[in-house]
């Protein structure tokens, strides 16, 4: 049994510190925002979750294509990985952007290119599960998932751009101004800071959660063969 | 097996093998007309319930017809996508395939194109009965083309999936699941597009959309063609 690296340690530990400081920047270093106020806060979060999101979507996507090309099944562990942190963060970044919706836009949802692309991202991460579990050849299970991988990899930008076609040719239904311009802002400096410190602390979040799956996806991997030994 | 042969031996055994393939599906088809019936049939029921269910009256169907079309394009395709490659792994003809001295790409262009046309000849079916029944003419060029790429693009990414879903255990469930947010971009485009053409639109309003539609048929062709490979390996 491999021991837990020592640089593991230190990111769990930096992942917690930081995060209780970017809590503190959000909620107390930085100003108030004039119109919306404190549900505002908010975003430092939303947008951090929505990045780490987007990290493994990435990170996902390459080692699908990785374990393509090499077939080393390394990669599969890599690739669960990302997909798992990416659909928990994403469903907190809905959540949270919903959250900030209600008050701002005066409705939880709305179909809007980015909320529509994550939500579509979401059910194509469930759909790669349901997948995975009705296989039970690891092989076979390993090469659809990479190439289902590939296939929204490359699907999801395009929605992106489909579903922002469709927002800007159409006519706006509710509401004089585009739902996107509504509950913008600028930041002021203060809020730089705390914005960028959250982004920084998520990726920290991300690198730290990304290894620990990846080390679990390994130790599952193994204690499946000694399983196999065993019944022999 | 292929890389054994002369490069223009090579490309002619190829072209030959996709249609090999595709005229055994169809030739297939026509004598037990099991999938073609199915899927008509499923799609003249669609569009039935539609009618109760919006209330089709004379202005609804102007903003609502190219929705209905495409819902009941995308629910007959998976239908037919499904059955078309249950029947070769249940009569084992899948492993009959893959042990033909041919590229395996080929067997993945040789279901395009009779998946395809069990589509087209779906839809060359219910678009003159929808015409008839809700009295719109949908006799238009540029819906036409419109259909014919969104069908590309659509069957071009549900040949891959369905190969992949056939392989599972909740096999019949597993491929709508899988292809339904992959192929969003083509709904999206078709619809507007068709929508467009119906409503008299000029042609350079709806030029993003044909555009899309054109990439994405592309693209997806391209990546089923690179990971088939790996779709039909045992």
């Amino acid at each position: 049994m491999n021991k837990k690296p020592v640089i593991l340690l230190v990111l769990d530990i930096l992942s917690l510190v930081f995060l209780a400081v970017a809590a503190y920047l959000a909620l107390s270093y930085a100003p108030m925002e004039a119109t919306m106020g404190n549900v505002q806060k908010v975003f430092y979060f939303h947008v951090a979750n929505a990045w780490v999101g987007m990290l493994g979507f990435i990170s996902a996507g390459v080692a699908g294509i990785a374990y393509l090309r090499s077939g080393n099944p390394k990669w599969d562990i890599v690739e669960v990985a990302a997909v798992e942190i990416s659909l928990v963060f994403f469903l907190i970044a809905i959540l949270l952007g919903s959250i900030w919706a209600r008050p701002a836009w005066n409705t939880w949802w709305t179909w809007e290119p980015r909320l529509t692309t994550a939500a579509i991202t979401e059910m194509i991460y469930l759909a790669y599960f349901m997948l995975r579990n009705g296989i039970e050849d690891p092989n076979r299970r390993a090469r659809f998932s990479a190439v289902y991988t590939l296939v929204g990899a490359v699907s999801v930008p395009i929605t992106f751009m489909a579903i922002r076609l469709f927002r800007t040719i159409h006519p706006v239904v509710i509401g004089s101004q585009s739902a996107q311009a509504q509950g913008g802002f600028n930041m002021s400096p203060d809020m730089e800071v705390a914005f960028f410190f959250s982004l920084f602390t998520f990726t920290i979040i991300f690198a730290d959660l990304f290894w620990h799956r990846i080390r679990l996806g390994n130790l599952a991997n193994k204690t499946e063969e000694l399983k196999l030994k065993v019944m022999e | 097996m292929a890389e054994k042969q002369a490069p223009v031996a090579k490309s002619s055994n190829f072209i030959k093998a996709v249609f090999a393939i595709a005229w055994k599906d169809l030739a297939a088809e026509l004598r037990s007309r099991e999938l073609l019936s199915a899927m008509l049939v499923f799609g003249m029921l669609v569009i039935l319930i539609f009618n109760f269910a919006l209330k089709l009256d004379a202005k609804t169907r102007i903003t609502a017809t190219s929705g209905i079309l495409w819902v009941t394009f995308t629910f007959a395709g998976t239908l037919g996508l499904n059955r078309s490659m249950a029947v070769e792994k249940d009569r084992g003809c899948l492993d009959g395939l893959l042990l033909a001295p041919v590229d395996r790409s080929s067997i993945y262009f040789g279901k395009l194109l009779s998946n395809l046309a069990f589509m087209f000849i779906v839809e060359a079916i219910v678009l003159p009965l929808y015409s008839l029944l809700y009295n719109v003419n949908l006799f238009n060029p540029g819906l036409l083309l419109v259909i014919l790429l969104g069908s590309v693009g659509y069957i071009a990414i549900g040949t891959l999936l369905s190969a992949m879903a056939v392989q599972t255990r909740t096999r019949d469930v597993m491929l709508p699941i899988l292809l339904f947010p992959v192929i969003i971009p083509v709904v999206v485009a078709a619809v507007e597009a068709s929508g467009g053409y119906l409503q008299g639109m000029d042609i350079s309003e709806l030029r993003y959309w044909i555009n899309l539609l054109l990439v994405y048929d592309v693209i997806f062709i391209a990546i089923a063609f690179m990971v088939f490979d790996y779709v039909v390996e045992e």
